[in-house]
């Protein structure tokens, strides 16, 4: 066992001395009383925001269950395990977008959905929120970093190939919050500030040609609604008008519990999914807000913790781009629905009603756990 | 630091160097601001709306919820003098059509056919409604007056008959009909003029919620008074607009309660009396000015115009040469004839042309010195010798006014009619008011650019030629003859509210010497009950004393040697009947104007008419009990009077 001197150290060491029984469990006590506080917060408000308060609420509260369960079983796996399969994952992932491509579902103008048989109908570009990241930080876990010309190119490709083919489904706001995902890895890696620079200037040169050539024309018009929504007050300008009232409305106190007017009267669409945020805001006030973004901020800086301790390259990686996309998912959905960001649909995590979302990202939690309570491995 | 041996263990730590750690380090620590930048980035924001422009939000999800929808006033009621519900306010269901929700209208209509047994014609109507302007969404009304049956049939199928609405409506009404249409006139749909007009005047508050108003008579005249006060509720609606709740309410002020001096009796009884022949019967209380008759036939169906009249029976009225829709009580020019001669009389008098002795002789004609044009007299042969003032009034003799006239000239003659109102709105609270004519030389320059000749002041003297009356010009100024100057100007509203109204009273005719109203009184007394009194067979059994006059107009001129004969004239053409009156002489209550158009005569066909009314005021007498009166007919023939 390498000792070190290095204060970073010192916590893990302590605790690898004394495992503890969540240690054994591979559960993190904090994340987990954190995750619990927040579902629960977020249960309490779907109550309010669901037509269907108390069913909506139920089947919640089980995708929530199950989701814990997936968490567990994925902090059992061992590191090492999920290097090896992380190719499998990520290639399955790549070959079911490029099947949704092919054959996918259309619903709502997009072909975002995979129906195969036996399984539910899903959307694979779900997968690859974990899939990538957990690809590239075995990539840069087995070579050094920061990442030489070479491994930036060949992890780029490997961001690239799914998102385009996302992008192109067209699900934007997925497809930009797994390149994100990518990008995070590429960042926490220890990328050169140079490439960082380079990227950005690439992504203003080529803002424009994504505007006229790559996004359509309702993408065009969630941008434009971002500026003047009272320019089209009764179509697409409408969410985000009704939003910005609902939020506007609440004050500091808010209106109350289910008082609700923007949500409860229906004004305020999609209050129970992506809008939840506004139902929020209306009945429980800048206070209820605030408390919601301490909770996620408590969350993303004990995955950043966790992150910090994590005695591999692939679970500093992986740990830290989960804690930051966890946040980045909070950004964006708070962001959209407050008027500061055009309208994508990205749900507010744990929050937002929908199954699907809790157990991707509990399967990062689970991921973040099993990087929590690692055990040091011994240096031959 | 030991070395990594290969590429591939991933059992190895083998790049884990103290660089690398510290370069992520770094990493994660930017991360960290930049997660704390794009908190507090969210924070601001949600500051700014929740904390900053809450005011503003919240004035505005309050909008999203809140209608304040009108609740309309229930207009006023009209009643008659003794509290008879001339025309009120009822609650009406309404089968409504909104044309902007209805995706076939020739489908709708023909269901609703089927299921309501619409006729055709009431189908054509409601066709004539629609293709009329109006306000977006404002419903069309197919039918009034639904019954529980029909409101139940139209909720089965509404379903599949999109834009079909029942509504309770407060609907006016007038449980008399045409007996009133003149007087009090009737509500319609508030036209785009009118909107504009209340719009102009600042006054669309008032109308909120109201969709009709008074378009002429008492509900015109009255109509701020009728109206109301508009109430309003706030409701919660949500995003469809289906209501949740009343949140608030401010009711509504009724109308005010018009009582009119008009009563059902007496109107029966002027109708009774008139029988289905065109003309007009006034009476003025004389102590009050109040119009307790005012009857213009034919008439028509005010509820009619309520809902909007078709463009069929619109026509109908509008087009009939009976001129039911012609208000004769205030808008009838009717030359007054002799009518105006005890007036002239006191003209005459005041003026020192003549005395209450002096007389003259009648051959029959008169001429101007100098003009061979003879002037006769109503009666072959003249009425001879002896004629003085009184006998004049009494037999009506026409000689004794051309010579007064001649020798007054038209402009004494003018300016003491005048201020009988003659020439004058009378200022009676109805709307549409004629003013007449009462000729004088400044008036023919401007109306014919044309001089004065003495045979004008002649044709004057007569009350024909160019004098032109309104039977309730004649009513107020034999009224202001039985109050021997005192004047008042006519009103039908009595009270508002219970509140008496106080008569309004023009400047009063002083005379030089006031025993000349006995003369002229005295005379119009004859009149009815004088040896050779023009009406004394019409009131022989009056048990009151009655002073009138009767009066003839000429509806067509007459050539110079040509005698008059009604048998040969057109019905058409036939002369108009005056009568004017108020009784009893001593302490006069009642002032009366009755035209019967083409009647041939006063004495024949206006005097009976007053006789009956005049009864009814004074002695109570009703005419034979009727239900409300049935339509006057339309086409109803002149009775011819004779002699």
């Amino acid at each position: 066992m390498r000792t070190s001197p290095d204060f970073i150290r010192q916590l893990p060491t302590t605790g690898a001395i004394h495992r503890t029984l969540w240690q054994r469990l591979h559960i993190d006590p904090v994340l987990l009383l954190l995750l619990c506080a927040l579902a629960g917060y977020g249960l309490f408000v779907l109550y309010s925001a669901a037509d269907d308060h108390l069913i909506a609420m139920e089947k919640q509260g089980g995708f929530f269950v199950l989701g814990v369960c997936v968490m567990i079983a994925v902090a059992q796996i061992n590191q090492s395990t999920l290097r090896l399969v992380a190719p499998v994952l990520y290639g399955l992932g790549v070959l079911l977008v490029i099947a949704v491509a092919l054959f996918g579902e259309i619903s709502m103008g997009a072909r975002r959905w995979l129906d195969i048989p036996g399984l539910p109908r899903f959307q694979p570009s779900e997968m690859l929120k974990i899939g990538l990241p957990v690809m590239l930080a075995t990539y840069f876990h087995e070579r050094s970093t920061p990442p030489r010309f070479k491994h930036v190119f060949w992890s780029l490709v490997m961001i690239m190939v799914p998102v385009t083919l996302i992008v192109r489904q067209p699900d934007l706001g997925t497809g930009l919050l797994v390149l994100s995902s990518g990008l995070m890895v590429l960042f926490m890696a220890g990328i050169h500030w140079g490439y960082i620079a380079a990227a950005i200037a690439v992504a203003a040169a080529a803002a424009p040609v994504m505007w006229f050539f790559v996004m359509h024309d309702y993408q065009h018009k969630r941008v434009l609604m971002l500026f003047d929504p009272e320019s089209d007050k009764l179509g697409a300008g409408w969410n985000i008008i009704q939003s910005q009232t609902a939020i506007g409305s609440g004050g500091w106190a808010g209106k109350g519990w289910q008082q609700g007017t923007q949500s409860q009267l229906n004004f305020l669409p999609e209050s129970h999914t992506d809008f939840i945020i506004a139902v929020l805001s209306e009945e429980l006030g800048y206070r209820g807000v605030l408390v919601l973004l301490c909770i996620y901020l408590l969350i993303v800086a004990r995955g950043l913790w966790i992150s910090w301790h994590a005695q591999e390259t692939f679970g500093r990686l992986l740990g830290s781009t989960i804690s930051i996309t966890f946040f980045l998912y909070a950004f964006v959905n708070m962001g959209m629905v407050s008027g500061i960001l055009p309208v994508v649909g990205v749900p507010l995590p744990l929050v937002s009603q929908g199954g699907t979302a809790i157990v991707i990202l509990m399967i990062g939690f689970g991921l973040l756990m099993s990087i929590s309570t690692e055990k040091k491995r011994p240096v031959y | 630091m030991a070395h990594h041996p290969s590429h591939y263990s991933s059992t190895l730590l083998s790049h884990n160097t103290n660089s690398e750690r510290r370069v992520f380090a770094r990493r994660l620590m930017i991360s960290g601001v930049v997660v704390v930048v794009l908190s507090l980035t969210l924070l601001i924001r949600y500051y700014l709306l929740q904390i900053v422009r809450n005011e503003h939000f919240s004035t505005q999800s309050d909008a999203n919820r809140i209608h304040t929808m009108a609740i309309p006033p229930a207009r006023g009621v009209i009643q008659d003098l003794e509290g008879t519900v001339l025309a009120q306010s009822k609650p009406s269901f309404t089968l409504e059509i909104i044309k902007e929700r209805v995706q076939d209208i020739d489908y709708t209509l023909r269901e609703l056919q089927n299921i309501l047994q619409l006729d055709d014609s009431e189908l054509d109507r409601f066709r004539d409604r629609l293709k009329r302007r109006q306000r977006p969404y404002e419903g069309v009304m197919l039918r009034g007056n639904l019954d529980d049956e029909q409101i139940a049939l139209i909720a089965v199928n509404r379903y599949r008959l999109p834009g079909v609405e029942v509504t309770a409506k407060l609907v006016r009404d007038y449980p008399f009909g045409e007996l009133f249409a003149h007087s009090i006139g009737y509500v319609g749909r508030i036209s785009e003029k009118e909107m504009q007009k209340i719009e102009d005047a600042g006054e669309t508050d008032n109308y909120y919620g109201v969709f009709s108003m008074g378009k002429v008579g008492i509900e015109k005249s009255y109509e701020k008074k009728l109206l109301g006060t508009p109430g309003a509720q706030n409701v919660e609606t949500d995003v469809r607009g289906r209501i949740l709740r009343t949140l608030d309410r401010k009711d509504p002020v009724r109308g005010a309660t018009l009582t009119l001096y008009l009563n059902v009796r007496m109107q029966q009884a002027a109708v009774e009396a008139l029988a289905g022949r065109r003309g007009a019967v006034v009476a003025i209380d004389v102590n009050t000015g109040g119009v307790v008759t005012a009857v213009s036939t034919p008439s028509f169906d005010p509820n009619l115009f309520v809902a909007g009249i078709s463009g069929k029976d619109y026509g109908a009225l509008r087009d009939s040469p009976d001129l039911p829709l012609l208000n004769r009580i205030i808008a009838g020019e009717y030359p007054p004839g002799s009518t105006i001669k005890p007036q002239l009389v006191l003209a005459g008098l005041d003026g020192g042309f003549i005395t209450p002795e002096y007389q003259i002789y009648d051959p029959g004609f008169f001429q101007l010195p100098g003009q061979t044009r003879k002037f006769r007299d109503w009666k072959k042969g003249g009425h001879g010798s002896g004629i003085n003032a009184h006998l004049a009034i009494a037999q009506s003799c026409d000689i004794y006014f051309y010579q007064l006239a001649h020798r007054m000239g038209i402009d004494r003659m003018h300016d003491f009619l005048a201020p009988f109102g003659l020439g004058q709105l009378t200022g009676v609270d109805l709307s549409g008011e004629r003013k007449g004519v009462l000729p004088s030389r400044e008036w023919k320059r401007k109306r014919f650019k044309q001089a004065w000749y003495p045979g004008d002041s002649i044709n004057a003297g007569i009350g024909q030629g160019y004098h032109l009356a309104t039977p309730m010009q004649l009513a107020a100024a034999t009224a202001t003859l039985a109050r021997r100057g005192i004047r008042i100007q006519p009103h039908l509203v009595k009270a508002i509210d219970g509140m008496d109204i106080a008569p309004a009273y023009d400047t009063p005719i002083l005379l030089r010497n006031p025993r000349h109203w006995d003369t002229a009184i005295g005379g119009m007394h004859e009149v009815t009950q004088g040896p050779r009194g023009t009406a004394k067979k019409v009131f022989a059994d009056a048990p009151y004393t009655v002073a009138g006059k009767t009066g003839t107009a000429q509806v067509v001129g007459i050539a110079q040697n040509e005698k008059y004969d009604a048998a040969k004239l057109a019905e058409r053409q036939r002369d108009h009947g005056l009568f004017v009156a108020f009784a009893p002489v001593d302490k006069p209550q009642i002032a009366i104007a009755v035209i019967v158009e083409n009647g041939n005569s006063g004495s024949g066909a206006a005097a009976p008419v007053a006789r009956q009314v005049l009864d009814a005021w004074l002695l109570g007498h009703s005419p034979v009990p009727t239900a409300i009166q049935k339509p006057i007919a339309l086409e109803a023939a002149s009775h011819g009077a004779e002699e």
